[in-house]
């Protein structure tokens, strides 16, 4: 059939720069480039390049420019240019379309709707190149108040297990098959040298990692892929996740073709067989499951590692992240709907959930309305770009962050929304393994561990302009919050006023 | 109910906003001095206050009714008397009703009545373990519903004096000099964003409880927010409020050491912690893990007293002043060494303490010395 979808980006090749090097073919894998032998010149497929960049930078002598096809459609507010081709491309294959990514689409950030504050005259800032400047970060349920020997002023609660993070930013989940194992080494080295986590995901844990477990959490998932005895005790602390920000309500499909030897191994599947994760857990069909799965984690693991559960931003967040919490978490995880994916039907992608920002705030106001904001941590995640967003998130009540988009384009990604064909350039989310090499792990761990180096800077800077010389005098102190922008009932859910009151 | 919010933060901030001059005297041996000093010494730091607040906190002020609750009650009408008495009647039993002493001055304006009542409530509430609350929840009532009515302090065999003026014009109005006690604590207020409020000027109280502050909380959010989920309501919306009621969770309701509370509101930084010996490192890690939403971040100098004790603190980074002197059985704490020299001037010892180094005066038959820091005392002896 032929096709009707046109090109979306053009590649223009500068012939007085140009070398004829070739370079640029063996950068794409997605066959945008091309040698013409009997003109002798390299040229280009259009309808093929995703603009990634990978050829753009790999150029030699910056002879490439990708730039937005020339063609557009005629303009229309309801049949815009993504709509029609989403329609050819489901009329051509009568599939459901898959993306990556987090959504592209054009919904509100409020991250960028809310200003910090700084002290003037009644206090002074405090500068963190002079006096200490507090981050670290402990996750795990805590007790409603502690009991204290009043003789020898021993302590005599018994404290739950408590993770320490020397920056309150964790990587997200991204499984061993989603992701390379490169990857994986990157995000674990970088985890284990900043003093933070990184996150298996459901795939499993592959042998070679083990050696970070202290900065490891380990997923489990409906798929159960690779869980076990030595799996569940290999990692700090233990995820179960119920559902993902960019597609609530779903399971996951790794295809068959990426289930190479090393992923059979770790996930415990035939190799070439397709991994699927059920849309529920089939044994939790509701809270009074998940509690008993909360604690036959625990008795695996002899009470030593707080129990977490990550649950996808949807509308009635707070009383699910209530019911979590009551059911013995340690941790509640909450994935907004901008939260990325290695691969998801594009329709629940872009329509499916709530901002993290306003499930952040209802999640965090209700467990203190109900008394047991301290029973569990709150970590969120989904479209964490940068130490502002951080800053803000904590401001309004999380204990830490997930970051995986963030990390992936340190480690490279230029967030072209490929991951779910597999053929990613920059060797990312792919299992090829001509590509997987491109990530080197050493390099890949510096470039985290800078970026993690940097944003904790920037939250120290922000937080002696605040007048605090600790973190947790900001988490969930939202008088240093103001809105711009944003409806009364808006300000309302979040809990912030208005810029100028 | 009534919104004190309003009266005391008319413009609606965030919170009021206060600078001032602190100073406490205590004689450790339990003899009761006189106010002269004491109203001297905080005269001395009139320049850090404006004239919108003065107060002064005494112990062991009423011997001859010692086993009673005193309610300093403030009304600002009528009306809201004669509500306030009734509904006093109906909890307590009244024993002795007078007016607070005050004479005619030329700085104080318009002051409102102030009485106070000596009250028995054996007959309403026996059981003594659950005293303190039936009278905090009358206290919170008066406070919040009843109308012109406002109680400064609910604690026995003490009191709190404070009014709009410096403190030394309050001094002189309630007559102070004529007062006795054994611990003093006073506070000349700079407010930045109030009305004229007697019921805003500290000391701040809660049973025999008092707070004075020199200081802005920053992380205020967030403390107000903890401490709301165990149920205490900020109606006044000043740092100095939050203070008072993390005293009365830490100490009353959790029951925590004064010196463990000390550690709570200024901890040691996690690399001090990290450096401790192994049992001390435990009970500080968890008191960091557990009561980190009410870590007092911020520039801040107090003094919190209560029957027996008189604890000064300072931020961890000690961004407000405090000195302390000891002079044979008093010890001193001001904003300003200069104040305590003013009135003892040969002094045994003056210091200025570390910063979140909770510096404690104890009276001397609990059999402790002044200001030993028992937290790291205890641990390391062990």
């Amino acid at each position: 059939m032929k096709t009707l979808l046109t090109s979306k980006f053009a590649v223009i090749r500068d012939p007085e720069k140009c070398i004829q090097c070739q370079v640029c073919i063996n950068q794409c894998s997605f066959n945008a480039n091309y040698f013409d032998a009997e003109e002798n010149e390299v040229k280009s497929r259009n309808e093929n390049c995703v603009d990634c960049q990978r050829c753009v930078i790999f150029c030699p002598t910056g002879a490439i420019t990708i730039t937005n096809t020339p063609l557009e459609y005629r303009y229309n507010r309801n049949w815009t240019g993504s709509i029609i081709d989403d329609i050819n491309k489901q009329a051509e294959t009568g599939g459901v379309l898959l993306t990556g990514m987090g959504t592209d689409k054009d919904y509100p950030v409020y991250w960028d709707h809310l200003l910090l504050n700084a002290s003037q005259v009644t206090n002074p800032s405090i500068d963190p190149l002079r006096e200490p400047m507090e981050l670290i970060t402990y996750l795990g349920g805590k007790p409603d108040k502690l009991e204290i020997d009043e003789k020898t002023l021993e302590l005599k609660t018994k404290m739950l297990p408590q993770v320490k993070l020397n920056v309150p930013i964790m990587f997200s989940a991204m499984s061993y098959g989603a992701v390379s194992l490169n990857v994986q080494k990157s995000l674990a080295k970088a985890a284990s040298e900043t003093g933070t986590m990184w996150n298996t995901g459901e795939g499993g844990l592959h042998s070679s990692l083990k050696k970070y477990s202290n900065n490891t959490i380990v997923q489990v998932a409906s798929g159960r892929f690779g869980v076990h005895s030595e799996y569940l005790n290999a990692g700090r602390i233990v995820e179960i996740k119920i559902g993902q920000g960019a597609k609530p309500g779903i399971g996951g499909h790794l295809p068959g073709e990426k289930v190479s030897c090393e992923v059979s191994l770790t996930r415990m599947i035939p190799q070439g067989s397709d991994a699927i994760s059920p849309a529920p857990h089939h044994d939790i069909y509701s809270i009074e499951d998940l509690l008993q799965l909360i604690h036959a984690l625990k008795e695996a693991t002899n009470y030593t590692k707080p129990i977490s559960v990550k649950i996808a931003a949807v509308h009635n967040a707070a009383a699910i992240a209530s019911g979590i919490v009551r059911g013995g978490a340690d941790m509640v995880v909450i994935d907004g709907f901008r939260g990325a994916t290695g691969a998801a039907p594009k329709i629940i992608r872009d329509n499916v959930g709530i901002p993290i920002e306003l499930a952040l705030a209802s999640v965090d106001s209700r467990l203190r309305e109900e008394g047991i904001r301290n029973k569990a941590s709150i970590v969120i995640s989904g479209g964490i770009r940068n130490s502002g967003d951080i800053i803000k998130a904590i401001a309004l009540g999380a204990d830490a962050v997930n970051i995986g988009t963030s990390a992936l384009i340190a480690l490279g990604c230029h967030v072209c929304q490929q991951c779910h064909t597999g053929k990613c350039a920059w060797g990312i989310c792919t299992s090829d393994l001509k590509l997987t090499k491109r990530v080197n792990p050493e390099i890949g761990a510096q470039r985290l561990i800078n970026l993690l180096r940097g944003w904790s800077l920037e939250i120290k800077d922000i937080l002696g302009g605040l007048g605090v010389n600790s973190i947790e005098s900001l988490r969930g102190n939202r008088l240093h919050l103001r809105g711009v922008g944003l409806t009364d009932t808006e300000l309302e859910i979040l809990g912030v006023r208005p810029a100028g009151r | 109910m009534k919104n004190l919010r309003h009266i005391n933060n008319s413009f609606n901030d965030d919170k009021v906003i206060d600078a001032c001059s602190i100073f406490g005297a205590m004689d450790t041996s339990g003899k009761r001095f006189s106010g002269t000093g004491v109203i001297k010494a905080i005269a001395n730091m009139h320049d850090r206050g404006n004239g919108l607040g003065g107060g002064f906190a005494v112990y062991g002020l009423y011997p001859e009714y010692k086993d009673l609750y005193a309610f300093h009650v403030m009304y600002l009408s009528a009306e809201g008397r004669n509500e306030t008495e009734s509904y006093l009647k109906e909890c307590f039993d009244i024993i002795h009703r007078e007016d607070v002493p005050s004479r005619k001055t030329a700085k104080i304006s318009n002051p409102p009545v102030i009485i106070r009542y000596f009250l028995d409530i054996e007959s309403h509430q026996p059981d003594a373990s659950l005293q303190d609350d039936y009278v905090l929840n009358a206290i919170m009532h008066i406070n919040t519903t009843r109308k012109d009515s406002f109680v400064f302090s609910g604690g026995k065999n003490m009191a709190v004096f404070k009014g709009v003026g410096y403190p030394e014009e309050i001094a002189e109005f309630f007559c102070l000099e004529q007062y006795e006690g054994y611990i003093w604590t006073s506070h000349g207020r700079f407010p930045t964003n109030t009305q004229a409020w007697w019921g805003g000027a500290h000391p701040f109280s809660i049973l025999d409880w008092t707070v004075v502050h020199n200081g802005e909380i920053s992380s205020y959010g967030i403390n107000k927010r903890y401490l709301e989920s165990y149920g205490y309501h900020c109606t006044m919306q000043t740092d100095t409020e939050v203070i008072a009621y993390a005293v009365d969770l830490l100490m009353r309701k959790h029951k925590l050491p004064l010196e463990i509370m000390a550690k709570v509101l200024a901890p040691p930084f996690w690399s001090d912690i990290e450096r401790m010996p192994e049992k001390e490192q435990k009970l500080l890690l968890a008191l960091r893990q557990v009561y980190g939403s009410i870590m007092l971040n911020g520039p801040f100098a107090i003094l919190v007293a209560h029957h027996g004790e008189l604890i000064g603190l300072t931020d961890r980074i000690r961004l407000r002043p405090l000195t302390i002197g000891e002079k044979d059985d008093m010890v001193y704490f001001s904003s300003e060494e200069s104040a305590i020299r003013l009135i003892s001037p040969s002094l045994d010892k003056a210091w200025t303490p570390m910063g979140g180094e909770p510096v404690i005066a104890r009276l001397k038959q609990d059999g402790l010395q002044t200001t030993e820091n028992r937290v790291e005392a205890v641990l390391s002896r062990r």
